[in-house]
């Protein structure tokens, strides 16, 4: 069967050991987590988790039913298959050079990165987008000189349908 | 009303209607155990926390009331853990109070201090760690509430010190909890389905399982196969849930199964499967499992459907309100199945049980394990509750006990823990102290719990012990034999203390039986007895369990012993 990354939005009672509960679900079953966001929603007993997670239908629907069956779990979304918009976000630390100055002002001028800090000797950027964007942002970034980087989960978000 | 936490706790207790706990006191449950002294609950003092459990697992699969143990922090907690694994792979609903440290000492590694909640996440079906005494009394009615709805299973509430000695106000009356209980009934359009798969079938079979004993579906179930004349045959879980002496009942299924239930499945084209989860043990290779059959599947759980076996009619609903629904629409839809077509069915079927029976050999004054347990069932009248340890003694009593009633066999059939029988037949015990309570043993088995016999002495706790002696860790020891070359590495027990002697020593009876014609004795001796009793039956060493199936292999494929290997 083909195996496909999965999006799974969860929404939870904010509880204490909620977020080890979902993950140790899927670890304990032998299912991975290829990424993971997790914060409150505009009420804050309740959290929403957005993971991705790689299987075949089956898997995924194992999981699904798996999850529904913790407590404090309130709903599982696949958010594969139906229209939602997806984003994620690097924050990437620049080193700053003589040398490549020019280079770097380029890039995030034609990128449209968002400067957060700058200085002299570095600058840290700000990068969103969805996968695909975010894969291209990350080839770009080979070329300069990256001191550090820091890249969130996926987060999605289901179109009202 | 203000309340301390140790006095919420046992109002609350009363409030479950629980009227007896299995328990081990330490440090950080004294002011617990100095409220319980004052309290009228029952509390029976197990020899270890292991035991403490098992005994309250035994008591709800017995009493159908949720289990109830208390033990304290650290390794009182970790002792805890095999047996709430072994509930939470049975679906047995428990609720297991463990002591924990002071909150402020909580990630210091205090004294008896264990993280019990993170290690029992995967084991249960869902923990607290009480940090407010203002959650104490709802956090108590959700436990309990958890672990009975649903598909059950067992929930932990670690209690810590300070917490229960604290106070709050407390109005018995109006404590607030969310409901987990889960309300599935069977869409009609699919009891629908039923029926019309039902006329089309030819070789219908039900598949009972554990599902239909918690689900209290037994008669339901019993009803429907007798109705329309469908045979039925059962996971070890749902032994008792069809009356074992019915010529409809075909025994149990799958690795030890019967050589005709094994047929019957394998040659059905409809299997209506209820309450299982169609564990490896039940279906060998999945790919020649059932496989000219149409597969119906009704559990309360949604993660067990199509999780080994993919079927055809998925059916999410509890167990007793589907049958009654197909019951009714069956009736009202005037469904009669074509009694030539069944005849021809139940006749292959009976072709097969002619063909290779149940049975094993007798040989002159050797004890062989089976005869012990017919003889039992021929004395007691099938009238007893019967616990099992794990091993060859579960699979010859699963065999050889025939189970009229539901809840009369008591077995860790997914765990499969050693260790679990004698426990949990004090916990039987305590539920219905009226009846014969007998736990089916192995001498490997029986020494993982042996200390509870103290238990059972101390508030003299009438439980019979049978003990199938053979001095090996007999089914380790049959795959050795069959799979090892005979090579039987660390599976001899002769190194053994005299059974006699040590119930003795406990302030149990010990009765011993070393030839066949001394065993009715033996068993008449104990089962009349009002104490506690230990018969150690010397039984023929190198028995093996037929029919047997090979690990990975089809159930048509069985190992039947001395006879060749039938297809």
């Amino acid at each position: 069967m083909e195996r496909k990354e999965h999006i799974i939005s969860i929404l939870v009672h904010n509880k204490p050991d909620v977020l080890a509960r979902v993950a140790g679900t899927l670890g304990g079953k032998g299912y991975n987590i290829d990424s993971l966001c997790v914060n409150t929603t505009t009420q804050k007993d309740i959290s929403k988790i957005v993971m991705t997670t790689a299987g075949s239908q089956s898997t995924i629907t194992r999981i699904e039913n798996q999850l529904q069956r913790l407590v404090d779990v309130i709903s599982v979304d696949d958010l594969t298959n139906v229209e939602s918009v997806h984003r994620e976000m690097l924050l990437v630390h620049l080193n700053i050079s003589p040398d490549n100055a020019d280079m770097v002002k380029n890039a995030i001028d034609t990128n449209r990165w968002k400067v957060i800090v700058t200085s002299d000797t570095y600058t840290i950027v700000e990068i969103t987008g969805d996968q695909t964007q975010i894969d291209f942002a990350l080839a770009r970034l080979e070329t300069l000189d990256v001191a550090d980087i820091t890249r969130t989960g996926l987060v999605a978000l289901k179109l009202d349908d | 009303m203000k309340l301390k936490g140790t006095q919420i706790l046992l109002e609350m207790l009363k409030q479950e209607n629980v009227d007896t706990i299995f328990g081990y006191p330490g440090g950080s449950v004294l002011d617990i155990y100095d409220q319980l002294y004052q309290s009228d609950i029952k509390h029976i003092l197990v020899r270890h926390e292991q035991g403490a459990v098992h005994a309250a697992d035994g008591y709800a699969r017995a009493s159908g009331k949720v289990g109830v143990c208390l033990v304290t922090s650290g390794p009182g907690a970790t002792n805890t853990v095999t047996g709430i694994a072994t509930a939470n792979m049975d679906s047995i609903p428990l609720v297991v109070f463990t002591g924990q440290v002071p909150t402020g000492l909580i990630g210091n590694d205090a004294f008896q201090e264990c993280d019990i909640t993170g290690i029992t996440r995967p084991c249960t079906k869902h923990n607290f760690l009480v940090r407010n005494i203002d959650e104490l009394a709802s956090t108590i009615k959700e436990a309990f509430n958890i672990a009975r709805s649903g598909r059950p299973g067992p929930v932990l509430v670690d209690l810590p010190k300070n917490v229960m000695a604290a106070q709050t106000d407390f109005d018995p009356a109006n404590v607030k909890f969310r409901n987990y209980d889960v309300p599935h009934k069977a869409a009609p359009k699919k009891i629908a389905n039923i029926f019309d798969m039902l006329q089309t079938a030819q070789r219908p079979l039900i598949m009972t399982g554990g599902g239909v004993l918690l689900g209290r579906a037994s008669e339901e179930l019993t009803a429907l196969a007798k109705k329309y004349r469908i045979p039925v045959t059962g996971t070890l879980m749902g032994l008792g849930s069809f009356p074992g002496s019915d010529p409809l009942w075909l025994g149990m299924l799958g690795m030890h199964g019967t050589y005709y239930a094994n047929m019957a499945v394998s040659h059905c084209d409809l299997l209506i499967a209820v309450g299982v989860r169609f564990d490896d043990r039940v279906t060998g290779t999945i790919e020649t499992f059932a496989p000219n059959a149409k597969i119906i599947h009704i559990d309360i759980d949604p993660s067990s459907i199509n999780k080994n076996v993919t079927v055809d009619l998925p059916i999410v609903g509890y167990t007793k309100a589907t049958l009654q629904d197909l019951l009714h629409f069956l009736d009202d839809h005037h469904y009669a199945q074509d009694d030539d077509t069944r005849d021809v069915w139940l006749r292959e079927i009976a072709d097969w049980r002619e063909k290779v029976p149940l049975t094993y050999c007798s040989e002159g004054d050797v004890i062989k394990p089976q005869y012990v347990i017919e003889t039992l069932h021929r004395m007691t009248g099938g009238d007893a509750l019967i616990t099992t340890e794990v091993g060859q003694n579960q699979m010859w009593t699963a065999q050889f006990f025939k189970f009229d009633k539901p809840n009369t066999f008591i077995s860790s059939g997914g765990l499969g823990t050693m260790g679990f029988g004698l426990p949990a037949a004090i916990g039987v015990k305590c539920a219905h102290p009226e009846k014969q309570v007998v736990d089916i043993a192995g001498d490997g088995s029986i020494q993982m719990n042996i200390q509870e016999l103290a238990t059972a002495a101390q508030y003299n706790i009438a439980v019979k012990v049978v003990l199938l002696n053979n001095g090996f860790l007999g089914m380790v020891r049959q795959w050795q034999e069959l799979f090892y070359e005979k090579r039987y590495s660390h599976t001899d027990m002769t190194y053994a203390p005299d059974f006699v002697k040590l119930a003795e020593a406990f302030g149990v009876v010990g009765l011993r039986a070393t030839r066949r014609d001394e065993v009715e004795s033996v068993l008449k001796q104990g089962l009349a007895s009002d104490k506690p009793v230990l018969m150690d039956f010397r039984v023929s060493r190198e028995e093996c369990v037929y029919p047997m199936v090979r690990p990975g292999e089809s159930i048509t494929q069985m190992t039947l012993g001395s006879r060749e290997m039938i297809n």
